[in-house]
């Protein structure tokens, strides 16, 4: 049995621990932030535990339901539970933060406290909105989340951060408002309603779904990011610390993806048929056009952030093509990508904090000064080039598994991402690790510590395991993902 | 024949803050400096007793006395609540500046007490006259606050400014209330709107008094086009002055809109829910986009005024009681927001400085943590970032337009919201982004500390009780609406 308000620990654990962490001061007790700041992700890595072992896989309805009421007045509520396409991302949440707090543990020196809380309470914010049932309450954690990233780039961040962490902040929540019109104007059709789930019944006429649609496709879209609104996201990875760059890739993006799932689809699945075509052009155009972007960059987190887009869409074209193939694929495709863009950006920023550049020219032949790096980065590239074996592996094969049984072409040119995909990833490890030592810098370098060593070898255990065995992934997403299609089928007009 | 004694139980309060006002003044005459802390205290004293009388007779139904000129009912008790936590804030953050720039005199304390006691007066007007009597004690209260400082040219121009532009103001208020008793032949709210139920709503000379009654209210509000003084008077008043123009007459504009639009003119209400559209459209907008270009940070908050002024008025728009709750939970959100920006401008002044241009709140961050944060959430709470109250305060004023129709509204609404993020944020850039210029500590008060810590995280502890407050709104508004 189960505590009954296991999702509530999950949230407010890491938050409440976060204001704990803010408490400890200065840097002269740094020492202590940072050690209560790992117990505390810890805890709330445990604490997520309990969601998945306790999790009934047969069945697509809500669990761990928690409900009270919060403005009566306008019958806003605290109204939390998770099925098994939130799942998923809330544990991905919660162990990225552990990683995160670790690789945070020396690099960051100064306001060693402020960053970690930065962390943790936005730890919390993120598995909110994954575990929100109540339009205003996701709305509350997917907006306040802006908020510590916002400090952590641009306090953390690079020379050119103030640019980069305004921009973000403002694009974002340029999508968002109108997300929260099209909110408002649900309550207003749904009889007084917030609650998500209540919005599946409403009846919608087309037009109304189709603006509707579009004022969620600008929020999601932005968080995504989708080809044309990703422009903010390689400046944001750019200046971003390694800590601020793992965790926009591996959980900020999914939210979008994870939106498309929660409101798009089953709410408006009248709009979404009609509109496909705008989703599938979109997303074949970030597999394809972003993809050559990414092969022309100088800049290695640039590079990884237009992978991370381009992946994102092959996300995006499994929803769209409204079949199971195409959307467990995407879902498995939004962990996976989770752990594996994490993991590159750790990589990139193990890197920097030797050599304080991240442009590809200044390095070459790491893996003669490195070759414990040299082979952990060996299998993030390849999960992220989708070789079998990795969890890159399983998202895209289903992925374009799916597109097939849509059209070829779909397939075709999404399946021009293992090409491509290989050709950027590959040769941005190539030029980097491999040849001969191209300057003293990298002679001097020393290999990972016992600390790097550590977030690199989870990293690796989540992608082999994903790869190798993905059954307890699939397991628990498989009945939500069914129901979701079949919601999708049924019209609102 | 007799003179009949009025049932002043009513007003017992008001005339509390009555006595008191006109003992301080005396007594003050026989302080000398080096004990001027006893009017400070006896009015912070007088402040606190009053809200106790208030507590104590809290009204849920209204009562009426002085011939039906007056009412206490739950609307004026709870703006009679926000009126005395407000004031008392800005004294006690008004202490220190006023002591070290000389203005610590009995004059400060007695004029804030008139102000309140005439924004009192005006959340129980239930007549054009108590209503304007209540106005013109508030405002002639302020003009002369803000003259204050009699020897910075400044001060003295704002105040200029603030006096012939509130009069031309008020005469407009007036001029319509004339037109409106022309018609109806009462100065009784309560018979106005019974008597302009019976005329069509198309009689000139009744729009023309509303068009009237709506210029004096706007210019009150600040909404453009009656927005230029806001910014002049903002910054050409000392700090601890523009804590309390900005704040106090927000309150006392907002009920004078309940009480004589809301009470008396709801008939009209499709009149003069168009002007507001136009109004609101016009300040969230130019209020947004002005405030970008500005390096003073009172006049910057003077447009971010602006702004909030558009904001609220949509709550007025949707002319519902849910949308009168949105706008009164939006006014008390917005005052509490304001006195803490203004507050923290206060807080970072000393002696001879004043911390008015935005790089002096550069480094903050470095300089005091706490106080960085205290500001970083006023100013998230300003661009209405969730958690934050001021999302709340937008959120159900959106949410009042969407119900009433004007989804288009809304969307013009969110969108210059975002302008206005952009402003706010690049406080938060400076405070945390940037290296401090000035390095001078930071020495405050224990007493400013406290109630700083408590107006700053007052922006996100409310978030569990939201409902609450909004259900209070809505109690206060129902005998109205």
């Amino acid at each position: 049995m189960y505590s009954a308000h296991a999702l509530s620990l999950a949230i407010w654990l890491p938050i409440l621990g976060g204001v704990a962490v803010l408490f400890t001061g200065g840097d002269t007790n740094a020492r202590w932030a940072r050690r209560l700041s790992l117990l505390i992700a810890l805890a709330a890595f445990a604490a997520t535990i309990p969601l998945y072992t306790g999790f009934d896989h047969h069945t697509a309805a809500m669990q761990f339901v928690e409900n009270y009421s919060w403005i009566p007045a306008f019958n806003i509520d605290y109204h939390i539970g998770i099925d098994g396409i939130s799942l998923p991302l809330i544990l991905l949440t919660s162990f990225t933060t552990v990683i995160v707090v670790i690789a945070g543990w020396v690099v960051i020196q100064t306001r060693v406290s402020q960053y970690m809380a930065a962390f943790l309470i936005m730890e919390g914010l993120m598995i909110g909105v994954f575990a929100s049932l109540d339009a205003i309450l996701f709305y509350v954690f997917w907006e306040a989340m802006l908020i510590p990233m916002f400090v952590i780039i641009g306090i953390w961040g690079g020379p050119n951060r103030v640019y980069a962490t305004v921009k973000f902040f403002l694009y974002t929540l340029l999508g968002s408002v109108l997300m929260l019109v099209a909110l408002l104007f649900l309550y207003f059709k749904s009889g007084n309603s917030f609650d998500i789930q209540s919005f599946y019944t409403l009846k919608l006429s087309m037009s109304e779904q189709i603006l509707i649609f579009f004022a969620f496709l600008l929020a999601f879209a932005v968080k995504v990011p989708m080809w044309p609104v990703h422009t903010w996201l390689p400046d944001a990875h750019v200046e971003a610390p390694t800590g601020g760059s793992v965790v926009l890739a591996a959980i900020m993006l999914k939210m979008g993806a994870y939106g498309f799932l929660r409101f798009t689809l089953p709410i408006l699945p009248d709009a979404s048929h009609e509109l496909a075509w705008l989703m599938i052009t979109l997303s074949l155009i970030a597999i394809v056009y972003i993809s050559l972007v990414a092969l022309v960059q100088e800049d290695m987190k640039k590079l990884i952030a237009y992978s991370s887009i381009a992946h994102m869409g092959f996300v995006t074209l499994g929803f769209f093509i409204f079949n199971a193939q195409g959307m467990e694929g995407g879902l498995v495709e939004m962990v996976s990508h989770g752990f594996v863009s994490g993991a590159l950006f750790l990589c990139v920023g193990v890197l920097y904090d030797r050599m304080h550049s991240r442009q590809i020219r200044d390095y070459g032949g790491v893996a003669n000064r490195m070759p414990v790096f040299a082979t952990f980065m060996m299998l993030f590239v390849m999960a992220n080039v989708g070789l079998p074996g990795t969890s890159g592996f399983v998202g895209e094969f289903l992925v374009i598994l799916g597109s097939f049984q849509v059209n070829g072409w779909y397939a075709f040119l999404a399946a021009s991402i293992l090409v491509t995909g290989a050709a950027y990833t590959l040769w941005l490890y190539k030029r980097v690790i491999f040849g001969n030592v191209v300057n003293d810098h990298v002679a001097a370098l020393q290999d990972v510590g016992v600390r790097e060593f550590s977030f690199l070898g989870l990293l690796a255990v989540a992608v082999l395991a994903m790869g190798l065995w993905p059954y307890p992934f699939l397991n628990v997403m498989h009945v939500s993902v069914n129901h979701l299609l079949t919601e999708v089928t049924v019209s609102k007009l | 024949m007799s003179l009949a004694v009025p049932n002043i139980a009513p007003a017992a309060p008001e005339i509390l803050i009555l006595v008191m006002a006109c003992a301080i003044l005396i007594l003050d005459l026989f302080l000398d400096d080096s004990n001027r802390h006893v009017s400070y205290f006896l009015t912070l004293a007088t402040l606190v007793a009053a809200a106790v009388v208030t507590a104590r007779n809290f009204h849920h139904t209204g009562v009426y006395t002085f011939n039906h000129m007056f009412v206490a009912d739950t609307l004026s008790d709870v703006i009679d609540f926000a009126i005395y936590g407000l004031t008392f804030f800005v004294l006690v953050y008004s202490r220190r500046y006023l002591r070290e720039r000389g203005m610590f005199r009995g004059e400060y304390f007695v004029l804030a007490l008139f102000g309140v006691l005439g924004t009192m007066i005006m959340a129980s007007a239930t007549n054009f006259l108590t209503l304007y009597l209540g106005l013109e004690l508030l405002s002639l209260s302020q003009y002369a606050l803000v003259a204050m400082q009699r020897d910075s040219s400044r001060a003295t121009e704002a105040a200029m400014k603030y006096f012939v532009l509130g009069a031309l103001a008020s005469g407009m208020l007036l001029y319509g209330m004339s037109m409106l008793y022309g018609i109806t032949g009462s100065l009784d709210i309560e018979v106005v709107r019974q008597k302009i139920e019976a005329i069509s709503s198309g009689n000139v000379v009744l729009i023309f008094g509303l068009v009237f009654i709506v210029v004096g209210l706007a210019f009150k509000l600040g909404a453009v086009p009656f927005h230029m003084w806001i910014p002049d008077v903002y910054e050409g008043a000392p700090t601890a002055v523009t804590l309390y123009v900005g704040t106090m007459p927000k309150l006392a504009a907002f009920v004078m809109i309940i009480r004589l639009l809301v009470g008396g003119l709801q008939g009209l209400a499709a009149s003069w829910q168009e002007m507001f559209i136009i109004m609101a459209v016009l300040s969230m907008a130019l209020g947004n986009v002005a405030a970008i270009a500005q390096t003073n940070i009172k006049r910057m908050l003077a447009y971010s005024t602006i702004s909030h002024m558009g904001f609220f008025l949509l709550g007025i728009v949707s002319a519902g009681p849910a949308g009168y709750g949105a706008a009164m939970f939006y006014m008390l959100v917005y005052t509490v927001m304001s006195l803490g920006a203004f507050g923290m401008v206060i807080l970072l002044s000393r002696a001879g400085f004043e911390a008015e241009r935005l790089e002096d709140f550069k480094g903050l961050n470095q300089r005091s943590p706490w106080h960085a944060f205290l500001m970083l959430l006023l100013m998230f709470s300003m661009a209405g970032v969730p958690p934050t109250a001021g999302f709340f305060a937008k959120l159900l004023v959106f949410q009042a337009i969407v119900n009433a129709g004007y989804v288009w509204l809304a969307v013009v609404g969110v969108l210059l919201s975002v302008v206005g993020a952009f402003y706010y944020l690049r406080v938060v850039k400076l405070m945390y982004f940037d290296a401090p210029v000035d390095s001078s500590p930071i020495r405050v008060d224990a007493d400013l500390q406290l109630l700083m810590g408590i107006n700053g995280l007052a922006m996100i502890a409310v978030t569990p009780w939201v409902g609450a407050l909004v259900n209070l709104c809505s109690q206060a508004l129902r005998s109205i609406s």
